[in-house]
């Protein structure tokens, strides 16, 4: 089969606004990954097409876009899964700066990510053997958190995103709750602090944008539900 | 649940697949895999990732690497260039580590990311230094059919069974008592010659494969123990892996060979363990070599933990002494005029062709099996991509994300990688760990027991030489499963 993609394009070399520019693959079948179709595009038909990838089968993070109206990993998106009797609608991830075609500026997201405090944090030195224990039951707690591969799918599918930058946004404050529920860490309150902020967790009005567009299928929602609790729990 | 951690709340480790074949270690089963569930490298990867910004790394992100500077058998610095502006930085440097990862992306089916180009590899090579034992190149039997994604052995560890178009558990008649849980080598081999045989099932884009038969473990197991590749197998192929067999294929999954190295990641100049000063280098690019010719699963990850730390303990002591050194105003101009030969050349070529041709020949030439005809019609054929090589034609002609220009940078590394495995396969006249010549199947140890060197010469083929391999606490031995 054929399928018809309108794909955004934008150059800061040639262009002063993006636009959308047309394209037909043929010979496409249903098991093709929307990445093998802009693969066909780029490196057959145009090689100025401009966009990440690396992995293929959604561990690194780096193709999230925007397919008909939702954000989606092209590697992970195939057409079987798309209506192709219409034209396939490609555009950047949201509310990003493009810096070209596809390709968003992160930076804004991943200083986001750095706020929250995105590592372990404990004030007592390691035990002898190195190792600090953590019950099975504990880490499963952070399991489903931690599935995070950091596309932006997430963040930049959030409306309360759109309409303030300088909100975390549903990454950020998932890797908070990695961190928080933790209970090899000393900083659940430092965290807590940063996320009930004017900026923060309370922007979040569970919308449930963000587990849609998650590709690791993470209930983001229920976990920043758990912070707000947690955050409410402790002004009692 | 998922099993992370044990009782006590230490990593958990497992005895893995391999292990229970080892002639050394099968009688007293060794606990040596600490995982996380199946997807221990992702892990791995977060904890690096948040312990850099802890200790507020400075990353160049999106920088990709064009030279590396070598002078006098001292390091000072690479050449790279920024990708969002095309700008070429110099970084001198008082050290210089490669993690560059490997080069999987010469074969048409591999489980690597489409950056596994051998980056690093190639700009050691063109360095004047060596690359070591480049022939071995390991194929992990279990890929999915047509995208090489890495079914990992986990799956077989937990039970699964490979089987054959007539529903045959093959591995029987290949390795009576290990059956499924065979070498890597040993079970790629197996597949490719059931295939061969005929008794594999022909897909929808012309290649063959076998199943992989997870169904009778129950759900349960599935999800709990394998829940990340059993979901590759649903979202890539539409299969439900509970109810129906994984159509896999092996997959060009990790180079044992790459830049050489000692214990301490030091980069070695030559044969004779002579090193080049500030460079070091570790992971899948480096050839410690602790992997020998035929990797253990889960051996990677010890690798860079083990490596990673050892090559950062190094650096540690050595910045205590070492200087920045002068960096000669030329050293950016190879970079320079290699980017912009590539920018303005009005050849004909198109990068995806001679890609594709030198991914397709790897695999059928260059792979599992290989021997003398295949090999020198490989050569042919590099020497021919070589040439175009220098002919392709860019559409995009701009400074900003220019990956079309990365894409032609890439194709040149991935033609210098494979020249030094081509090569160096073709000079090993016995079948050992993952070097498989069907012209000479049995291992010689009485005369290649040694290590190959391969350095560029140009204009001319790479030259090879030798260095013997050590013995230690461990005689070599036939494996027999």
């Amino acid at each position: 089969m054929d399928v018809q993609l309108k794909i955004l394009r934008y150059n800061p070399e040639k262009d002063t606004q993006p636009y959308f520019q047309d394209f037909t693959v043929k010979n496409v079948s249903n098991d093709w990954r929307l990445l093998d179709v802009l693969q066909e595009i780029k490196w057959q038909q145009d090689g100025t097409l401009t966009y990440r990838y690396s992995c293929a089968h959604g561990i690194c993070g780096s193709d999230g876009m925007k397919v008909n109206g939702k954000n989606r990993l092209a590697c992970s998106l195939l057409l079987k899964d798309i209506n192709t009797k219409k034209t396939i609608v490609v555009e950047p991830l949201p509310s990003l700066p493009i810096i070209k075609d596809l390709v968003v500026d992160m930076t804004s997201f991943f200083s986001k990510y750095q706020v929250v405090k995105p590592y372990l944090i404990n004030n007592t030195p390691p035990p002898q053997n190195g190792e600090r224990l953590q019950s099975n039951e504990d880490a499963e707690k952070l399991f489903e958190s931690a599935k995070c591969i950091l596309c932006a799918c997430c963040t930049t599918s959030c409306p309360s995103t759109w309409t303030n930058e300088n909100y975390l946004g549903p990454a950020a404050m998932l890797k908070a709750y990695r961190f928080v529920y933790d209970t090899r860490d000393d900083a659940a309150d430092e965290r807590l602090d940063i996320l009930d902020t004017p900026d923060g967790i309370w922007r979040c009005h569970t919308i449930f944008n963000c587990i849609e567009a998650c590709p690791k299928e993470i209930n983001i929602t229920w976990h920043l539900s758990q912070l707000k609790k947690r955050i409410s729990s402790r002004e009692m | 649940m998922r099993k992370v951690r044990l009782r006590k709340g230490s990593l958990e480790d497992t005895q893995n697949p391999a292990d229970k074949n080892d002639p050394y270690t099968k009688r007293v089963p060794v606990m040596r895999s600490c995982y996380s569930a199946d997807r221990t490298g992702h892990v791995m990867l977060q904890t690096l990732f948040e312990n850099s910004l802890k200790n507020q790394v400075t990353f160049f992100s999106e920088y990709f690497a064009t030279d590396l500077i070598v002078e006098d058998g001292i390091c000072k610095g690479v050449v790279a260039m920024d990708i969002a502006t095309s700008e070429i930085t110099v970084f001198q440097a008082k050290a210089v580590l490669f993690a560059t990862g490997g080069y999987g992306r010469v074969f048409r089916i591999t489980s690597n990311a489409h950056a596994g180009t051998g980056d690093g590899m190639a700009l050691v090579y063109r360095a004047g230094l060596p690359l070591e034992d480049m022939e071995f190149f390991q194929f992990h039997p279990t890929g999915l059919w047509k995208l090489g994604i890495l079914v990992s052995e986990a799956a077989r560890g937990e039970g699964g069974i490979l089987k054959n178009k007539d529903g045959e558990r093959f591995m029987e008649r290949y390795a009576p008592t290990v059956k499924d849980l065979a070498p890597r080598d040993m079970v790629s081999r197996a597949i490719i010659t059931e295939i061969r045989e005929g008794r594999g099932v022909k897909g929808s884009d012309g290649t063959d494969y076998v199943y992989l038969d997870l169904t009778h473990l129950g759900k349960e197991v599935i999800d709990e123990k394998l829940p990340e590749i059993t979901g590759f197998a649903r979202t890539y192929l539409g299969v439900e892996p509970t109810t129906d067999p994984i159509p896999i294929q092996p997959t060009a999954h990790y180079a044992m060979g790459g830049i050489p190295t000692n214990v301490n990641c030091e980069v070695l100049k030559n044969e004779n363990g002579e090193i080049v000063k500030g460079l070091y280098a570790a992971g899948e690019c480096a050839c410690v070599s602790v992997h020998g010719g035929n990797r253990l699963g889960t051996n990677s990850l010890l690798d860079l933990v083990v490596f990673g730390r050892r090559g950062g303990k190094a650096i540690a002591d050595f910045l205590k002494e070492a200087k920045h050194h002068e960096i000669s105003e030329s050293a950016a101009d190879r970079s320079r005029e290699i980017i912009s030969s590539i920018m303005d050349n009005q050849g004909t070529e198109k990068i995806s062709n001679l890609r594709t041709e030198l991914q397709n020949n790897m695999m059928e030439l260059c792979g599992i099996f290989r021997n003398e005809e295949d090999l020198r019609k490989m050569i042919d054929i590099l020497e021919d991509l070589r040439r175009r090589a220098k002919n392709v034609f860019l559409q995009d002609k701009g400074k900003v994300f220019n990956t079309e220009l990365i894409g032609a940078l890439e194709l040149h590394n991935l033609l210098d990688s494979a020249e030094a495995t081509v090569y160096s396969a073709y000079a090993r006249l016995e079948s050992r760990g993952a070097h498989t010549r069907e012209d000479f199947p049995i291992r010689d140890d009485s005369n290649w027991m040694k290590h190959t060197f391969a350095y560029l010469r140009e204009n001319d083929r790479p030259e090879l030489r030798y260095k013997p391999v050590v013995i230690t606490n461990y005689q070599p031995m036939e494996r027999k499963y």
